[in-house]
């Protein structure tokens, strides 16, 4: 189906299924029980994930396939915001203008960015991607301030012309008039289901970016981009030029970095230059080496799992801690209590830093190595690496 | 003519800073061929070895002092630190004051200790695995250590004063013949150029001029064969790892008066000397010093009013456009080795 094999539709089948019912899935626990704060089902949460999904599915495009780690995507994404701001500022609040126009300056951004650092490879292109996205935080702190609002961010203002928006239009970011903050709630015994139109728009966009991650990863394009990956001097001795594949799989990323950009800005429209900074590089390398570099569903995984560990994990704090080992005699409990102190609530990113560390070293094929490693031992068969996800070993 | 003079100084002390971070990278570099992306983290928690000094020194005790009220009547407390009872309010004080100096004693045992523990416990496991396998491994270990600091200190800079009497500006302008206060310059910042001048020179003296050090650069330009010689050279590059840590340590204890130290300070200096390092040359000692002064009097130059005017928010970007352009047309750097990660 779709010119996909088996397996793999099988797969996009599966992603298809959790993010559609994404709203029945993360929300387990009833709304009034003590669990309830583990609910993941609130729509700014459930946008987060796909969009950052869809921001470390391009990144594992360039990072899985050809081994180029970039520590600069940030800036992508950071420029696909603020043209889907301008966009929403200048034509309409419709998100589809907006999301093109991410799409479109992200991709150019990136041919020039890609083009000046493929001529490295290794640490040199990691330092050069770094630097040029260091560069475009910095003039979108100070130069560029007439475009993009400096410290203070870029937002929408009532007073914008949006020339294509008639005097009655939707004042909020919409698709054709349903507005991407409306949402239903759908009460169902002590569950509540929130419903929202921007989950699912980014849902449905994620979904396609991830069936057209799949066609990548399946072609002749991806095949030689895995060649690039494993020896590329080989490949240059051939008599092949690598860099317009090297090129293309950056300029992917960068669009899809851009799109994701201009989807957080469609979902809540302002753009700030924090976006481009390279911690914000480093959160998408993080998401996409948890979750597994160079599989089709880890970096999916690692999105979900560090955005739902930043927002659920950092909400707890020493009150229910106390709950949680209120089964033990005093003592231990104040024990035990400042024991998981450090590692949760403000202290999360310890976790985080500690939990990535643990993978990068025993697990390099991330959360998806992991889940296949617990699938053979229950199966008990011989290790055999036939995985559907594609995984190919990093080269030297 | 003057305010060149005074940008040039300017320099000098945020390029004290870049080149000894960049000599500790180009040394981790250098010997165990590692790209270490926490080198950042340990010039920040050297920075703490200061803070922590100083709290340490102004521990105090309360005592009730009968003879002085407060204003409700009831006998006033007064707190009093340890080392001033210890060893009298003159000198006691004066030991306070010295906090940051003193720092350096304890700093560099403990870098050396957390140097040791990194690439004893970590970096050894992660010598035959891709470049990208460290550099990410490095990483976490930054997050790591940045919020453990994070959860001690809290997330607000603290202020870490210089002694009292480096704490004015030195007239730099009269020595030269120019107008008094044309070239002011504060004398923190002159200890810091000096210091790190010390250290780079004793650096690169302890490579030159000691057997240990002609080891450690046979090993730098051929492992192997030192190794067939009968020589232990995965301890001596262990060492090395220390003295680098304690180099970055170092760097940092000093440059607490002049930024206060907050957790993520290490994270904004490592990205420019990983940029330090590029323009220098991967694996090259006097590449990581020159590149480290030029790019910190040229970041100086490019604040400069006029240029500002000339090239709008050029100061911000100064780095990275050398960094490309060095990197696009010399690509070994400025004195860069051959054979030495080049693909």
């Amino acid at each position: 189906m779709f010119g996909l094999n088996t397996k793999d539709t099988t797969l996009l089948l599966i992603v298809a299924m959790l993010t559609m019912f994404a709203p029945f899935i993360l929300n387990p626990f009833p709304a009034d029980s003590a669990m309830a704060q583990f609910n993941a089902g609130y729509p700014d949460l459930m946008q987060r994930f796909v969009i950052f999904g869809i921001f470390a599915i391009g990144f594992n495009i360039l990072f899985g396939l050809t081994g180029y780690l970039s520590f600069g995507h940030a800036a992508f994404l950071g420029v696909g915001s603020y043209s889907a701001v301008w966009m929403m500022k200048l034509l309409t609040m419709n998100v589809i203008p907006a999301i093109a126009l991410s799409v479109i300056v992200a991709g150019l951004f990136s041919v020039v960015i890609g083009y000046v650092s493929l001529r490295r490879s290794g640490i040199y292109f990691s330092i050069l991607t770094l630097a040029f996205a260091q560069m475009s935080f910095n003039l979108a702190y100070s130069v560029l301030t007439p475009i993009t609002n400096g410290e203070t961010g870029l937002q929408i203002s009532l007073s914008d012309p949006r020339i294509l928006d008639g005097a009655g239009a939707a004042r909020y970011p919409n698709l054709f008039g349903a507005e991407m903050n409306d949402a239903t709630t759908l009460f169902l015994g002590g569950w509540s289901f929130t419903f929202s139109v921007g989950y699912y728009v980014c849902a449905v966009i994620m979904l396609l970016c991830f069936y057209l991650s799949v066609r990548i990863f399946r072609s002749p394009f991806g095949m030689m981009l895995r060649a690039v990956k494993s020896n590329q001097q080989r490949m240059n001795y051939t008599g092949l030029n690598t860099k317009p594949y090297t090129l293309a799989a950056f300029v992917i990323s960068g669009m899809y970095a851009g799109l994701a950009g201009g989807l957080l800005a469609a979902m809540d429209p302002l753009a700030g230059a924090e976006r481009m900074q390279w911690t914000a590089s480093g959160e998408v390398v993080l998401m996409t080496i948890l979750g597994g570099a160079g599989t089709l569903i880890g970096p999916v995984l690692g999105a979900g799992f560090i955005k739902y560990f930043e927002n659920i994990f950092s909400k707890i704090n020493d009150s229910v801690l106390h709950s949680w080992f209120s089964f033990m005699p005093d003592g231990i409990e104040d024990l035990m209590v400042t024991l998981v102190h450090p590692f949760v609530g403000k202290g999360w990113s310890l976790t985080l830093g500690i939990m990535f560390m643990l993978v990068v070293t025993f697990l390099p094929g991330g959360l998806v190595e992991g889940g296949q490693r617990i699938g053979r031992l229950l199966r008990r068969k011989p290790a055999k690496d036939d995985s559907a996800s594609g995984k190919t070993e990093p080269a030297e | 003519m003057d305010a060149i003079l005074l940008q040039l100084l300017n320099g000098l002390d945020k390029g004290s800073a870049y080149a000894l971070i960049a000599l500790g990278l180009t040394l981790i570099f250098g010997t165990l061929g590692v790209v270490n992306f926490a080198h950042g983290a340990l010039f920040m928690i050297g920075a703490f070895c200061a803070v922590t000094m100083q709290r340490f020194l102004t521990l105090s005790y309360e005592t009730i002092d009968e003879t002085k009220k407060d204003f409700l009547g009831n006998p006033l407390k007064v707190s009093s630190t340890y080392v001033e009872s210890w060893f009298g309010p003159n000198i006691g004080s004066t030991i306070i004051d010295w906090a940051v100096p003193i720092a350096i004693v304890m700093a560099v045992p403990v870098m050396i200790a957390i140097g040791f523990v990194m690439e004893r416990g970590l970096i050894k496991h992660f010598y035959k695995r891709p470049h990208a396998d460290q550099i990410l491994v490095t990483f976490g270990l930054a997050i790591v250590l940045q919020e453990i600091i994070k959860y001690f200190y809290g997330a607000n800079p603290i202020p870490t004063p210089a002694p009292d009497m480096f704490r004015g500006s030195f007239d730099f302008g009269v020595l030269l013949g120019f107008d008094p206060n044309a070239i002011i310059y504060p004398y923190w910042r002159l200890v810091y150029f000096a210091f790190s001048a010390i250290i780079i020179g004793a650096v690169f003296a302890f490579l030159q001029f000691t057997t240990f050090g002609m080891v450690v650069r046979a090993g730098m330009a051929d492992r192997e064969t030192v190794g067939l010689l009968g020589i232990n050279i995965d301890k001596r590059f262990t060492i090395m790892f220390g003295i680098a840590a304690a180099v970055a340590g170092l760097a940092g204890v000093m440059y607490a008066p002049i930024n206060s130290p907050n957790y993520h300070m290490g994270m904004d200096f490592l990205v420019l000397s990983f940029v330090v390092v590029v323009v220098g040359g991967m694996g090259s000692l006097p590449g990581a010093v020159l590149a480290g002064f030029m790019l910190g009097i040229l970041e100086s130059f490019a604040s400069m009013n006029e240029v500002k005017d000339l090239l709008p928010g050029i100061d911000q970007i100064i780095i990275y456009v050398v960094a490309i352009i060095i990197l696009l047309t010399r690509p070994r750097g400025l004195m860069g080795r051959k054979g030495v990660m080049e693909e």
